[in-house]
């Protein structure tokens, strides 16, 4: 609990002869070798990604298969590098799938050679909609192969269970007379 | 540009003594990419013979103006920024960041994110001591330690991949807590790493301690002296290697520090075997700290529920609730809401003392944030013990200052 001077021994006559240490390094080196092997093969092998890993940015599609970007912009807004850039469009009133919102995003793109994989873009979405998931390596032999488009984006994300079922909550809300 | 320094020289030393013939200095450069300069540093040498007789470190190749971004994004924003200050230990930075914006708006974070913090700080501080070794090793030609030293990084890295999602680029402080609670047995298995950690530290070290090739490059190598190292601002194992007993976790406490028992390591002579000597210690010291932490293991939150403008509300409340999802946008556009002030605050870093000077006139945005970066402190004083001693003490000195250029430059 207290501040320690360390202590240095003179090296005693044996140990000035480097033998012991030989000796001793040699032992840890042999024990190491019989111990099994703590590297892998890695593109056969790969190594098991634990949960909420932060990945390659994508985007999810809800259960129902709709898009959930309703391109507020807000991770574009937070991203610390602007990595993210995207083109609001509208959405018609008619539109059967996507009648709840009114707004998704007309282009969605990454550029992954600006991206550091922060995952304040996923902390800060108030549609669960941009997620980073397990994908950890991307090759691409130009710079407009490294910058995802929303298609790619869908492509890499899929589809994720919803936990909140934001939306349905909200028309359950509407049918019962009680939404904002 | 080459900086002047006006030191004394050895040759200038020796000029008493009159040589037998006239020999003509000879100005050798070491880096920008030398594998013993540990980064982008060079030193411009200028040697007679074998000894050196003027030693400029030239800084600034890594360079990113990270002070100047720092006022043009909201304080959370900057958070992955602290990562790539001493890339090797990025949780102590996220920590150290946090705390220095917390203190400005003076708000407590609960006892369950204070002892998440110092496990991450001190869990960040043994893999940093273990690159340091390990590195410290190959310069002196010792190439085993750095292999054992990555293998047991690479179980820390496992555990920071669990719990914060990167195993590099943590990112993992906000102001006013952390990004995420603790998984589900997380803490069980750190304990379970420093069981099995301590007998391998005194395997690598007994790689080390008493080896005579080793000592024959780093003792009486470098030594700074007590009075050097305060007037040079040395902190860290470098100040303690000198035999200065300061550790701010100790005398100025913050995030709970005050709760756990440990002892500060000091050297004796201040060459770089104390240096040493000092972090293969501290790791020890930093295990008893973690098992400390998770003994008394906290419950309740991990993030400070009252301060509603600073912590981003839960996200089950973002998506349900009208008034939560303003807020989450408020936050996140306009920045945590600090009061107009100015804060400065440091804290103990593997590397040595990291400071943190927020100027705020209100708002989201820092108005100015100075950086206090310990490599850049410990690196002044090169021009003055290098002189004097050959260049392949040199490569030993550099190991034993243990300095990273992302956080000096920065």
């Amino acid at each position: 609990m207290a501040v320690i001077p360390l202590e240095r021994k003179p090296l005693s006559f044996a140990e000035r002869t480097y033998l012991p240490a030989i000796a001793s390094g040699l032992k840890t080196t042999l024990k190491h070798l019989f111990a099994p092997n703590i590297t892998m093969e890695y593109p056969e092998q790969r190594p098991a990604i634990p949960p909420g890993y932060r990945g390659v940015p994508t985007l999810v599609k809800d259960p129902h298969g709709r898009e959930k970007c309703v391109s507020c912009q807000l991770c574009e807004f937070v991203c610390p590098p602007k990595a993210i850039r995207i083109t609001p469009g509208e959405i018609p009133a008619d539109a059967p799938e996507r009648a709840h919102v009114e707004k998704g995003p007309q282009a969605f793109d990454i550029d992954m050679l600006r991206c550091i994989y922060c995952g304040l873009c996923q902390e800060v979405c108030p549609e669960e909609a941009i997620f980073l998931q397990n994908q950890y390596s991307m090759t691409g032999y130009t710079r407009e192969e490294m910058v995802n488009h929303k298609d790619r984006l869908y492509e890499l994300g899929g589809t994720l269970p919803d936990e909140h079922f934001k939306w349905d909550k909200k028309l359950d809300a509407e049918k019962h007379g009680n939404a904002h | 540009m080459a900086t002047d320094f006006s030191f004394p020289d050895a040759a200038a030393k020796s000029a008493a003594a009159k040589p037998d013939f006239e020999t003509e200095k000879m100005s050798l450069s070491m880096g920008p990419s030398h594998p013993s300069t540990h980064g982008v540093l060079r030193l411009q040498m200028e040697l007679d013979g074998e000894i050196l007789t003027k030693c400029d470190p030239v800084i600034g190749y890594l360079h990113r103006g990270d002070e100047k971004i720092a006022e043009n994004m909201t304080y959370n924003q900057f958070v992955p920024y602290t990562d790539r200050l001493d890339y090797i230990a990025p949780l102590a930075n996220n920590m150290a960041y946090a705390i220095a914006v917390e203190r400005l708006v003076k708000l407590e974070v609960p006892a369950r994110c204070q002892a998440i913090r110092v496990i991450t700080a001190e869990m960040a501080r043994i893999s940093a001591h273990l690159l340091g070794l390990g590195a410290f090793g190959i310069d002196t030609g010792a190439w085993t330690v750095f292999m054992y030293a990555f293998e047991e990084r690479e179980k820390l890295y496992k555990l920071f991949e669990e719990l914060t999602g990167a195993r590099f680029t943590t990112s993992y402080t906000r102001i006013g807590g952390v990004s995420r609670d603790v998984p589900e047995g997380w803490t069980g298995r750190v304990n379970a790493f420093c069981d099995q950690f301590l007998p391998i530290l005194e395997e690598i070290l007994a790689l080390l301690t008493r080896n005579k090739i080793f000592m024959d490059r780093t003792v009486d190598v470098g030594v700074i002296s007590k009075a050097d190292a305060i007037a040079y601002g040395l902190t860290g194992p470098n100040l303690r290697g000198s035999g200065v007993g300061l550790d701010l976790r100790k005398d100025k406490p913050y995030s709970g520090y005050e709760q756990y028992e440990f002892d500060v390591p000091v050297g004796t002579k201040g060459d770089c075997y104390d240096r040493y000597l000092v972090r293969g210690e501290e790791m020890r010291q930093s295990v008893r700290i973690i098992k400390q932490a998770i003994a008394k293991f906290p419950g309740g939150d991990w993030y400070a529920k009252d301060a509603r403008k600073i912590f981003a509300p839960p996200k089950d409340k973002i998506l349900t609730s009208m008034e939560e999802l303003i807020q989450n946008f408020m936050i996140v556009t306009e920045g945590p809401q600090m009061p107009a002030g100015e804060v400065y605050f440091e804290a103990e870093n593997p590397k040595g003392i990291l400071g943190f000077y927020v100027v705020s006139k209100g708002g989201g945005v820092p108005w100015r944030l100075k950086i206090r970066a310990p490599s850049f402190c410990n690196l002044s004083i090169l021009p003055k013990i290098c002189v004097g001693s050959l260049v392949s003490d040199v490569v030993s000195i550099l190991g034993s200052l243990d300095f990273v250029m992302g956080e000096c430059d920065r």
